[in-house]
Order: structure tokens, then sequence, then C-alpha cells
């Protein structure tokens, strides 16, 4: 399986992405510089986390213009599995891959330590190696991450269950109904504000992310992957 | 040419945090009458006449990239200015 880790000026976490991938998950990446035309030769999508075009005007408002915005929402119709982490959960809000958009945190400070999650639904592509309402420990870095959107949107997303994560303990940047990551309706395009790439190994405090890079190579081995 | 001035704030419905936060400054400042401190974005765009409406232009402008109209509202004066 090959993962593109989408790299924009200012992407600061895609090292981090391009780590997990390679080294932690053991599966193909390659970084792709956001003029590209094409994304015909990867698998899977990830936007990384960062300030791209150091987050002038809005967070990823800028970004959601790239050329290969083109490729992303082509990749996103032909069903493959898209995953934008802070940044590129703002990029994909900014794009209206997803629904909604982001406010200052309540606190107006940038806020980077661990917070526990809830999995609210754990029958997609990316999350279901963990347990129906499994907590798990993911850090997350982020001054933007205070989600809204109107109430017919929430009750969309409720209804439709693509509410995917919520803040557990406490909600860090007062979000809207808790929530720290939806999908769209289709099931393909996941955006977070957690940093699942950064909780891959022990040694870095958590290995709570690695299940769901884990859980988009098993989506893609039953589809892809013919046994006999 | 134009000169165009684009004001970007938060809707009403949507809780700005930043404005709270300058408020409950003012208040501390004892300026006790302010009931509200909403804070946007002011924009100046310098505009070419061309064939196309010119607020059909900026509106769509606002709408496109410089307002995210899921959170804020956008307004804006046009002025045609001369150039000697």
């Amino acid at each position: 399986m090959k993962f593109a880790v989408i790299v924009f000026p200012g992407s600061n976490c895609d090292v981090d992405m391009y780590h997990a991938i390679k080294d932690e998950l053991g599966e193909e990446v390659e970084y792709v510089w956001h003029t590209a035309d094409s994304l015909d030769a990867f698998d899977a999508i990830l936007l990384p986390g960062g300030f791209s075009y150091g987050d002038y005007l809005r967070s990823g408002a800028i970004a959601r213009f790239s050329n290969v915005m083109k490729a992303i929402q082509q990749a996103a119709e032909e069903g493959k599995p898209i995953l934008g982490v802070c940044n590129g959960f703002q990029i994909l809000l900014e794009a209206g891959l997803l629904p909604g958009a982001m406010r200052r945190n309540n606190s107006l400070k940038f806020i980077c330590r661990p917070v526990t999650l809830r999995v609210e639904n754990n029958e997609t592509m990316f999350t279901s190696l963990y347990e129906q309402g499994e907590v798990i420990t993911i850090p997350i870095a982020h001054g933007e991450g205070n989600y809204y959107c109107d109430e017919e949107t929430l009750q969309k997303l409720m209804d439709n269950r693509q509410i995917i994560f919520r803040y557990h303990d406490e909600n860090p940047n007062g979000s809207l109904d808790n929530i720290a990551g939806i999908m769209n309706e289709k099931g393909n395009v996941l955006g977070m504000m957690p940093h699942p790439e950064r909780a891959v190994d022990a040694l870095l405090g958590s290995a709570d992310g690695l299940k769901l890079f884990q859980s988009i190579v098993k989506y893609w081995r039953v589809k892809h992957v013919v046994t006999s | 040419m134009y000169k165009v001035k684009v004001y970007v704030t938060l809707r009403e419905n949507v809780l700005d945090p930043q404005g709270t936060a300058v408020k409950g400054a003012l208040h501390s400042l004892s300026y006790r009458e302010v009931q509200d401190v909403r804070i946007g974005k002011f924009m100046e765009l310098v505009i070419e006449k061309s064939e196309r409406d010119i607020e059909e232009l900026v509106r769509e402008m606002c709408e496109k990239l410089l307002a995210n109209t899921v959170i804020e509202d956008y307004r804006y004066d046009i002025e045609e200015v001369v150039v000697q």
C-alpha cells in the first residue's frame, strides 16, 4: 500500500507522518509537493499538520486553493482514504470536503499536550481496529481547534455517525459537542485535530495512534488483495 | 480603478473568544458600559476596472476566499478612484 504525505509551504508535521508510515507502520510512503497534478499513484492521502501559508487569512484558507487540491478532490470522489490532521483538517474544512469551520481555542492559547479521546464509531476504514468507546491518548498541538458547525449540520453528523472522536476527560479548546474528529458522509475522508502520527511508539508516550493507520491498511488489503 | 474596503467579522451567533477577552480587559479598565466586542479583519483591495461588475466581483472574492461564510460575515465599501 502506498501513502502520499502532502507538503504545503509551512507544513511541519510531514516528517512525523512519513516516519509513522515508513518506520512504524512499515508501508510505502512518499512526500508530494502541493503543486502536484496527480495522486493516481497513491492508495491513501495524508494531509499533515503545520502552518500552511503561515495561517494567513485563516488556517487552511490559502492551501485549499493549491494545485494538488484538485487531485485530492478527485481521490475523495474515488473513495480513497484521506486523513487530515490538525492543519490538514483545517484545509479539508476550508475545501468543503468536510463540513464546519474552526475558531480560535476558547482559551486563546496554543495548546500542546496529550489528551484522551473516545472512539465514537469503530465501523470506519480509519477506526476498525479500535473498540467502540475505547479511550485513547493522543497529543494535540493547535491554537485553532475549536470546531463549529450549525445545528442542522451537527444533527446530520450525529445521525450518520460521522463524529469519530470526541474529547473524553476534558474539552481542551471549546469545540462543539466535544468534537475532536469527523468524517464525510461517504466515510473516506477523516479530519481530526489530535495527532495520531505523534503517538505511534511507546517511547513517544503513547502508541494509540498506530491502530488508526493499521485500520487503513486493513481496509485496503480487504478491498484490494485477492486471497485464494 | 477601485479602492475596496472589506470587513470580515465572526457571525453574530458564533462565540468570539478574542472579542470576549478584549471585553473583559475593557471592563477591568472600568469601561463597564462596553456591552460587546467583536474582533474582525479589515482588508483594502485596489482593483482595476474591468468588464465585470465590481460589486459582483468583490462579493465573489469574499465568498470564495476572503471570508469563511460558515462562521464569518462580510461587508464592503467600494470607492471609485481616478488615477492621475
